[in-house]
């Protein structure tokens, strides 16, 4: 059978070989659209920048806004928070990060953060736990002062997001 | 014949086929299965309306992800669609033009059939599945063009649901069964879109049925003569594949053409002012393809003895597809193909051109000389279903047949 | 041959019958002339020029009445349409308020993202307004609206894809205006004559007037005529493309994908010829 199957007619052929590249390429040209259309839409991205204004926000205070879905902790920390926060000796983290990386400099008193525990998603308590920062009541994750993670199962600190200021008061988040 | 069967190449195979044999039938009957080699290319349309199905199901699947169905939000769902999702506009027009070219492919598929008699014995089961296949996607388009929810569709779902109505004593119980409220409302569009999701798989389903029952007494033929010999036949693979698939990419083009170039013109521009019960439009048009039943359900405009004007035209549109389903039985001449029946081949003819006269009534206004049309093409669709095709089956005489399909294609080529 | 003669007979009764008698009606509207809009046509796209002029003439003259409440104002900035540039846009937008239920107060400046705000807070106030009338939005408007083309030229225009009746007859309507009715219409109290609207009595005052709107005219760039029809033009582009924004894109696409088809069923052609090449049929 076999032998029989090379010897009849099946000789691979110019036209054959082209027929069937330019289908293929045709197939891959109508499937990527139907795989694209599950990407985020455009109404979905022309919200993935956000621009916060921090004036409103007195000392002491936080706000949870929301970004791309998420909630995010605005944080106007006292001085007394951002001096617990350098304090820290970075060996005793367990995810080591200093206070300047996660904050932008001239604007230490700003801490802004994604508001889901890096443990299983649930949004922590503000101002309370064991280091005068956040307190995730799910696991029971403690987070400083500078949102990082001091105690419980949470292996990572709280994601900070890509930010920047475009001026004293109006912060660009995404 | 050892070329015709399935012998498994390597172990897997072989154990694969000892517990689902799946290689073997796809081998015989997507691949050796004997085809008629005198197939023409009208016999293209069934592989085009398997390529639409496919089209449409997977449009449908995506457009259901990004589609809200609910009265408030419909509308600028869809235009959610068009505007923002990726690839939303190509996709959107693909499934509503779609919808249109479907059609086409399928009239083509009905009237292909009707000319070269395939719905002849042995075929009659073949031929029902593909009437109540016709049937069911002319109910899953409406129920699609429901769900845009612009004037058209909320129109469109009020007229289409009345109908129910026409039926004696339970007709009202009926109608709010199938709206679920005393008018067409939200209710309304979750159950069509429910339906419009699950009835293409239904179709599917009797789509692989329709193609069990081609494969027990194989195709017919454009000269209705049956398969005497191998000699009479090649194997579907390659050479239906590649001629069904060459036919497949000429339909993409016009069907292209109008994704790309004018995707709404098949459409009404009603349908893009969002639904109001309060206004009716001026002109309440169907798609077309659904206007050759419109005009002989609007046709019947009198009543007779008992029956009210609206329960006859509602009699007349279901008797129109009962007599589809019953040409098998209405046609008793022995010649199957058209081309062998000098007088039948006519009033084919004729037929068709009233098909299409229906088909152009229904979008004009019912007034005037319009109302008379209407009245005689419905009327010369009946007479051709109950009397012509009847008559001609006693009387007509048809021309001698060729003895087999190889000698009629071998007198083609030398004469 | 009387079969022959009943195929002939139906045949010009089915086609001959097709343009439509319409003359009875006495004060019938006038033919829509056909425009050349650079957007027609399968080498169409939007003229962006025109679109910022259309849309200066809809936030100046229109925005107060209808709404567009599709259009983001990120829409604004997309390349294929006005092409407004993002600083632009951001500071159009931050000239408007928003309902937005999470912040102090109710509202707030809209940013790019939120869609145009209606003109009026419900369907009721704007009827109140307006005599009655409801303004309708512009959003999708251009593909709402149409020409009826009689026999046999729909047929052509699926060839040719004809898809600017919305508007053309659009641009008609804003220019239709009569000042008295003619002798013999009964204008109800509040409506004006329009040659183009159905039924002639439209609620809206004729819109348009010459220099009204003032167009800024940029350097080296030729001067616009400030006339009503240049704004119904201008306008009526504008609302082609918050009708249809994707439409250069999706012609380009189309491009690509005939060129593909042609290749592609030539090849399958040649293949299918080959194959069939040793069998008599």
């Amino acid at each position: 059978m076999a032998e029989q199957a090379q010897h009849s007619t099946n000789r691979r052929d110019f036209i054959f070989v082209a027929t069937g590249a330019v289908g293929a390429v045709g197939a891959a040209a109508v499937v990527w659209p139907l795989i694209n259309q599950l990407n985020p839409d455009a109404s979905t991205l022309a919200l993935a920048s956000i621009e916060f204004d921090l004036s409103a926000i007195p000392e002491g205070q936080s706000v949870t806004i929301t970004w791309r879905g998420l909630p995010v902790f605005v944080r106007h920390r006292t001085q007394a928070e951002i001096d617990e926060a350098r304090a820290v000796q970075i060996a005793d983290l367990k995810d080591p990060q200093t206070d300047e990386e996660r904050t932008k400099p001239d604007h230490a008193q700003w801490l802004i953060m994604v508001a889901n525990c890096t443990h299983l998603g649930c949004v922590p308590l503000g101002q309370s736990g064991d280091f005068d920062g956040w307190f995730c009541p799910c696991h029971g994750s403690h987070y400083d002062t500078s949102g990082r993670i001091r105690q419980g199962p949470a292996p990572t600190n709280l994601v900070v997001p890509p930010y920047e200021f475009i001026s004293d008061t109006l912060v660009q988040i995404g | 014949m050892s070329e015709h069967s399935y012998v498994p190449g390597t172990a897997a195979e072989k154990w694969l086929d000892d517990r689902l044999p799946v290689a073997r039938f796809a081998k015989e009957h997507l691949m050796d299965f004997p085809t008629p080699k005198n197939l023409n290319y009208w016999w293209t349309f069934g592989a085009i309306l398997v390529m639409c199905l496919a089209v449409q199901i997977v449009t449908g699947i995506i457009l259901a992800m990004h589609y809200t169905p609910n009265v408030a939000m419909a509308f600028d769902s869809v235009e959610h669609i068009r505007r923002d999702v990726n690839g939303g506009r190509i996709i959107q027009a693909t499934h509503a033009v779609g919808a249109s070219m479907f059609f086409l492919a399928l009239y083509v598929h009905i009237f292909r059939n009707l000319f070269f008699g395939s719905y002849k014995a042995p075929r009659e089961i073949l031929y029902i599945i593909g009437v109540i296949i016709f049937i069911l996607t002319m109910a899953t388009a409406f129920m699609g063009y429901v769900l845009p929810w612009g004037q058209m569709s909320f129109w469109g779902a009020t007229v289409i649901t009345n109908i129910f109505s026409a039926i004696p004593v339970v007709g009202e119980s009926v109608l709010q069964l199938l709206r679920g409220g005393f008018a067409v409302g939200n209710p309304t569009l979750n159950r069509f879109f429910s339906l419009h999701y699950l009835l293409p798989f239904v179709i599917a389903a009797l789509v692989a049925l329709h193609i069990w029952a081609l494969h027990v007494p194989g195709n017919n033929n454009p000269i209705g003569v049956d398969v005497k010999s191998t000699r009479d036949t090649v194997p579907f693979h390659p050479y239906y594949t590649m001629k069904d698939l060459f036919a497949m990419v000429l339909f993409m083009i016009p069907f292209a053409w109008f994704i790309f170039f004018a995707p709404d013109i098949l459409g009404h521009p009603d349908n893009y002012i969002q639904a109001n019960s309060q206004v009716t439009p001026a002109h309440i048009v169907p798609e077309w393809y659904l206007l050759p039943f419109y005009t002989i359900l609007r046709a019947i405009d009198f009543n007779v003895l008992f029956i009210n004007s609206q329960l006859g035209g509602v009699i007349a549109m279901a008797l129109s597809m009962i007599a589809l389903l019953v040409v098998p039985w209405l046609d008793t001449a022995k010649v199957r193909s058209g081309l062998f029946r000098p007088v039948f081949k006519w009033f084919y003819l004729l037929f068709l051109i009233n098909f299409i006269g229906l088909t152009y009534l229904g979008a004009q206004p019912a007034e005037g000389i319009y109302v008379v049309l209407a009245k005689v093409c419905t009327a010369y669709y009946f007479i051709h279903f109950f009397v012509v095709l009847p008559v001609l089956s006693r009387i007509e005489k048809p021309l001698p047949l060729p003895t087999s399909i190889s000698e009629n294609v071998l007198g083609k080529a030398h004469a | 041959m009387i079969k022959t003669k009943t195929v002939l007979v139906t045949l010009a009764l089915v086609f001959g019958l097709a343009a439509p008698a319409m003359a009875a009606d006495t004060h019938s509207t006038p033919h829509i002339e056909k425009q050349q809009w650079s957007f027609a046509g399968i080498f169409g796209t939007y003229d962006r020029n025109q679109l910022q002029r259309g849309f200066q003439v809809y936030r100046e003259v229109c925005a107060s009445c209808h709404g567009a409440r599709l259009i983001a104002f990120r829409n604004l900035s997309e390349e294929d349409g006005p092409g407004f540039s993002e600083e632009q846009v951001k500071a159009l937008a931050a000239e408007y308020e928003v309902a937005d239920p999470t912040v102090e107060g109710g509202t707030r400046a809209a940013v790019p993202a939120d869609r145009w705000p209606s003109p009026f807070p419900t369907e009721q106030d704007a009827r109140d307004a307006n005599g009655g009338s409801l303004p309708p939005d512009f959003s999708v408007l251009a593909k709402a609206r149409g020409i009826v083309d009689p026999f046999p030229n729909w047929i052509f225009n699926y060839f040719t894809g004809y898809s600017e009746g919305g508007v053309d007859y659009i641009r008609a309507l804003l220019l239709g205006y009569h000042e008295e009715a003619p002798a013999g219409f009964d204008l109800p109290e509040g409506k004006y004559y329009n040659d183009y609207f159905p039924g002639h009595a439209i609620g809206m005052a004729p819109p348009l007037f010459d220099e009204q709107v003032v167009y800024e005219v940029a350097e080296g760039q030729a001067e616009v005529p400030l006339t009503a029809e240049q704004y119904a033009t201008d306008v009526a582009a504008f609302m082609m493309w918050m009708a249809e924004p994707g439409l250069p894109g999706r012609k380009e696409t189309g491009f690509r994908v005939l060129l593909f088809l042609f290749l592609f069923a030539g090849l399958l052609w040649a293949t299918k010829r080959r194959i069939w090449a040793g069998i008599e049929h």
